[in-house]
């Protein structure tokens, strides 16, 4: 038996490791979306500002998160802020890294609301900020929400990354059973196939928002 | 550009009496690029005139429209509200323009409704009409919905107040927006092709809406429109538009049966087909 390549009783066994592990998996795609949404809408109305003052640092700024690896930006941040744990630095940097872009998404959405909404917001004298809030920000934020599903997904399947910095994600518990029986294959597989149970079914849904919403 | 006038410290705030124009435009010159839509233009609408622009696509008439109610801003010259400088005060010795906050309080009198409608898909049709009464001219929600209630019923629409926007056919959309521009208790109403996207069969629903609140209200209007009919019936005054200028200016019955410019002439007979 321990001379096959697969061991049902090693799958069955590394799996309730593996349900804890994707628990926290789970958490921090949840928590850092939540960063990646929100910082993403305020980048997305911050770059709308005439002011090259803020346009220009941000710019850079967004230009750097997305063209360094987000693995050095987990082990950098992890080895820079040592007394923040592993799983709140990897939420928040996966937060801030997808947050760049994010923004992107926002800004097709802001710009796919029709310059009639603008004009008939201008005709009924509404204040901008309230043209914001009530007529633009509705329609903009629908938009983006296929897109955010799919970062989601995204950012879901990244997660392993924090096995870099000691965070106990699903991938973790994997590693750390195979490394304990060396029923590798068992627990990957079984780590792959956990990923995939999540994220098909959500990228499903995904596609059905795009066509309710297109 | 010349000074357009010399009298503006005279001319500080609201005047409403029936001798100043609701609407005057002075010497006013809008330029796309190198494109020169309107080259001082000069016109005025006396308080409650009914007033149609006439004239061939790109002629300038939607472009006056889109300048009084500051969609589009001003090249050159000065458009008056009640004989308030709309959007640039005299300071020093020129004319700037105007913060927002400024513009804002003489917008009220204006109202528009637009060809495409542009409701918003995400409110109710109420939600589209008490929206501004409520938030801009700080009306109770109670009274918002009691004043939308009744103009709803006037556009024929009173049994789609709960609906979504995207549930209502084209003809439908322009009466909710025809109410949503009367809620705001307009003085000036600027209606800018408001049939042109229609169905043919459904245009005169609209027209019927309009023509109504022509005969019950004396709000000042300014109507684009290819519905010459309609033109002939509830305008005061018709001016024919040509390359940004007034080429011709007179009482419906006079433009439509009597035209004197060969412009006229000739675009008249193009839409009518005579």
């Amino acid at each position: 038996m321990n001379d096959s390549i697969w061991d049902w009783d090693r799958a069955w066994e590394v799996l309730p490791l593996l349900l804890e592990g994707l628990s926290v998996t789970i958490q921090i795609t949840v928590l850092g979306m939540l960063i990646a949404s929100i910082l993403g809408l305020f980048i997305a109305l911050a770059m709308r500002t005439p002011s090259r003052w803020v346009t220009a640092p941000l710019k850079f700024l967004v230009d750097f998160i997305r063209m360094t690896p987000l693995l050095v930006q987990l082990v950098f941040v992890y080895l820079l802020l040592t007394w923040v744990p592993g799983y709140v630095v990897g939420f928040v940097v996966l937060g801030v890294h997808y947050a760049t872009y994010m923004s992107e998404v926002y800004r097709a959405g802001i710009e796919a609301v029709p310059k009639g909404q603008w004009e008939a917001a201008t005709a009924l004298n509404m204040a901008k900020g309230r043209t914001w809030r009530a007529v633009i920000l509705p329609q903009a934020i629908r938009n983006t929400l296929p897109g955010l599903g799919n970062y989601a997904i995204s950012m879901f399947k990244e997660t392993p990354f924090l096995f870099a910095i000691s965070v106990n994600e699903m991938y973790k518990a994997g590693q750390d059973y195979g490394a304990n029986t060396f029923s590798y294959i068992e627990a990957l597989t079984m780590v792959g196939l956990l990923f995939l149970a999540v994220s098909y079914p959500t990228s499903l849904l995904v596609r059905r928002m795009e066509i309710r919403l297109a | 550009m010349p000074d357009p006038t010399n009298s503006a410290e005279s001319q500080t705030m609201t005047n409403t009496s029936g001798d100043v124009p609701a609407i005057e435009f002075r010497d006013v010159v809008k330029r796309f690029g190198d494109n020169v839509v309107l080259d001082g233009l000069n016109f005025s609408v006396p308080q409650g005139q009914r007033i149609t622009l006439i004239g061939p696509s790109g002629s300038g008439k939607t472009t006056i429209l889109r300048l009084l109610m500051t969609l589009e801003e001003l090249s050159g010259g000065l458009i008056l509200i009640d004989g308030d400088p709309y959007t640039h005060e005299y300071k020093g010795d020129k004319w700037v323009a105007v913060p927002e906050k400024r513009r804002r309080v003489v917008r009220n009198r204006v109202g528009m409704v637009f060809q495409q409608f542009n409701l918003f898909p995400n409110m109710t049709v109420l939600g589209n009409i008490i929206e501004s009464p409520i938030h801009v001219l700080g009306k109770s929600k109670a009274e918002a919905v009691a004043d939308a209630e009744r103009l709803l019923e006037k556009v024929g629409m009173s049994e789609k107040r709960d609906f979504n926007t995207n549930e209502l056919s084209g003809g439908q959309q322009q009466r909710v927006a025809i109410a949503r521009a009367l809620a705001m208790d307009p003085e000036i109403l600027l209606l800018d092709e408001v049939t042109s996207a229609l169905d043919p069969e459904i245009v005169a629903d609209v027209l019927d809406v309009l023509r109504e609140i022509a005969e019950t209200t004396d709000i000042t209007m300014l109507l684009v429109t290819h519905e010459m009919q309609f033109a002939r019936e509830v305008s005061d005054r018709v001016l024919m538009f040509d390359k940004g200028q007034i080429v011709e200016e007179a009482d419906p019955e006079t433009m439509f049966t009597n035209p004197t410019h060969d412009r006229t002439k000739e675009f008249l007979k193009a839409v009518l087909g005579g």
